[in-house]
């Protein structure tokens, strides 16, 4: 007898129980459904991650002294100097102040705002774009002036529909002038990218009582993130003498840092599903040995007919496989079904993932093959003597 | 042609008292052609001797030659072929599987033979109207009479082009009407040339039979052939 014919048997026989072969298959819904939403999901998120690095820059090397009191510090013209030795690795520079400062405008408006010192180069490092006005320049950093960029939230919080552009906003109770209103990046909310001021760092240095301790380099190329970030590290070993005191991460190793945090943790989310796939499959290991027995005098009678044991065997393991691919493809519907409806709810573009679907379909089919085998030689090796007496 | 030599079922052998002697040495030669009987009480052993006739179980020790071919010492999977081949079997409870349709039972050992669909369903068909329920061929067993489920069962038996019928006790579960009309059917194959082997515990049944074979503890103590049946 042939697979195709095994086929038609197995499709005849979940037909006449319907409810039984669902619930039978409901199992390896569930399981595959969960591997594949799981590892859409977080492969929504790696691409998410990796893009928004990719906006930033590849190029950009982020550099971190650590600070402490009577040692050596690195300036921010130590520091200029160094970009401006290497021009053959490092393009640009912009040191990093952070503040979280209070901003108002005339009494009414105030809120909590990250407030950045930055140099004239920032927005190229960071591909921000201005759409109104101007970026800060050299001479406002050179100058301390009080001069600022806003967000979009920043600009709807306090302006609303008037332009920005020559009006005065109070941080932390210096009065700065709004020279440029920088594009949108995310979606224009309280807490993002667009809700954030930039300062010239001279300034932020002054008004917070700060050093620079931080920069974002940027490299000449791709090619050259690797080169610089050396050049990067000997410069500030040569200074500091101990390498404890300093961070320097290229967004290459960022980004591969978070991939493998994320691979780790896809890993453990398709182990706690394919937790339910093995119990899927033990319910058809069930269902195969039940339904065995009830039909030892149907089995009896094939093989009075002629059916030989390989017969009987393909007969119940292809039963099996039918049912757990049937229940896979019903869980690659619902498992791509669920990843754009959790990806909705969570904000996440779910990227469906063919290796996944690939994977837990031959799962559940190996899965039909494994647990339909036992079940499926017992009735094969059922003596048809033994079997016709049955009832 | 059936050919016993010598044939012994021993169950629990070398045990002692538990020791079962359920054939204990049979010889026999029946000839193709042939309608036998084989007649016994229940524990005679005639239901083991019916389970070798059939290929189902192998015997102890002896010879059992199936048209010339020692099946005695054949694997399951060798005798499932000569089973598919060579017999048609009619069982006392018909057998039928139940979720399958009359032409898909009657198709069962085409089957398993490797023959292909339509070819199949053509030959059940043609078995299916020689007993006279070509009309009923999609319907399940269970909307059948008895009857007509044994006839369903001998068509099974006729699709594969069996060389032996083996028909166990085949009116046993049918009103003496109906079995009369099953015996009837089998007749008629008879004088068609099948060689038919019916087994029963009912003397009136043997009586029909143009040989009797009677078996007592695992024994033959009759064996005639009557001259003429009517």
């Amino acid at each position: 007898m042939s697979i195709s014919q095994s086929f038609m048997l197995a499709v005849k026989s979940l037909s006449t129980s319907k409810m039984r072969a669902f619930l039978t298959m409901l199992g390896i819904v569930i399981g595959v459904a969960a591997v594949i939403a799981l590892v859409s999901l977080v492969n929504g998120m790696s691409d998410e991650m990796v893009s928004s690095f990719e906006t930033i820059g590849m190029k950009n090397i982020s550099v971190m002294i650590i600070p402490r009191g009577g040692n050596r510090r690195i300036s921010t013209s130590d520091m200029q100097k160094l970009i401006d030795d290497n021009p053959d690795v490092i393009e640009s520079m912009t040191p990093l102040v952070n503040m979280q400062a209070t901003v108002k405008r005339g009494t009414e408006n105030n809120s909590t705002t990250t407030v950045t010192g930055v140099s004239e180069a920032y927005n190229e490092i960071n591909k921000k774009t201005i759409t109104d006005g101007r970026f800060l320049t050299y001479l406002d950093v050179n100058d301390r002036t009080r001069n600022c960029v806003i967000g979009t939230y920043v600009k709807k919080t306090f302006f609303g529909m008037e332009s920005p552009i020559g009006k005065t906003i109070k941080i932390n109770g210096y009065p700065f002038t709004v020279v440029g209103i920088l594009e949108e990046t995310a979606d224009g909310e309280q807490g993002t990218d667009d809700d954030k001021i930039f300062i010239p760092y001279t300034t932020a240095e002054k008004i917070s009582f700060t050093m620079t301790n931080t920069y974002t380099v940027s490299a000449l190329s791709n090619d050259t993130v690797d080169k610089a970030k050396q050049v990067i590290e000997r410069f500030l070993y040569g200074e500091l003498g101990n390498e404890d005191l300093y961070t320097v991460i290229s967004m290459t190793e960022a980004v591969d840092m978070v991939s493998d945090i994320l691979g780790k943790m896809e890993m453990v989310l398709v182990g706690i599903a394919a937790i339910s796939l093995l119990v899927g499959g033990i319910g058809i290991m069930n269902i195969m040995l039940v339904s065995v027995t009830e039909r030892t005098r149907e089995i009896g009678i094939r093989k009075a007919l002629g059916a030989k044991p390989w017969d009987i065997l393909s007969q119940f393991v292809v039963e099996a496989i039918t049912t757990s691919a049937i229940g896979g493809i019903f869980g690659i519907i619902l498992g791509i079904l669920g990843a754009y409806g959790l990806g909705k709810i969570v904000g996440l573009n779910a990227s469906i993932s063919l290796s996944a679907i690939i994977i837990s379909v031959s799962v559940s089919a190996g899965i039909g093959i494994a647990f339909g085998y036992f079940p499926a030689r017992k009735a094969a090796k059922m003596n048809p003597i033994e079997a016709l007496r049955h009832d | 042609m059936i050919e016993f030599k010598e044939i012994y079922k021993i169950y629990n052998e070398g045990e002692g008292e538990n020791e079962v002697r359920a054939i204990d040495g049979i010889s026999w030669v029946i000839n193709k052609g042939e309608f036998v009987g084989i007649v016994g009480a229940s524990g005679s052993g005639k239901s083991t001797c019916m389970n070798i006739i059939g290929c189902l179980d192998v015997p102890t020790s002896g010879h059992y030659l199936l048209n010339g071919v020692d099946v005695s010492t054949m694997n399951a999977r060798q005798l499932a072929t000569v089973r598919n081949r060579e017999l048609g079997f009619v069982f006392q409870q018909y057998n039928l599987i139940p979720k399958l349709s009359v032409v898909e039972n009657v198709e069962l050992p085409l089957l398993y033979k490797g023959v292909p669909s339509s070819e199949r369903r053509k030959t059940a068909l043609e078995v299916l109207d020689r007993v006279g329920l070509a009309d009923r061929c999609k319907k399940l067993p269970a909307q059948l009479s008895g009857g007509q489920q044994q006839r369903v069962s001998i068509a099974r038996a006729l699709a594969g082009k069996p060389s032996v019928i083996l028909a166990d006790e085949p009116t046993g579960a049918l009103d003496s009407k109906t079995g009369k009309d099953v015996l009837a059917l089998l007749k008629e194959l008879h004088r068609e040339g099948k060689t038919i082997v019916l087994i029963t515990h009912d003397n009136s049944i043997a009586e029909q039979c143009k040989r009797v074979i009677r078996i007592s503890d695992g024994k033959v103590t009759e064996d005639f052939t009557r001259e003429a049946v009517e």
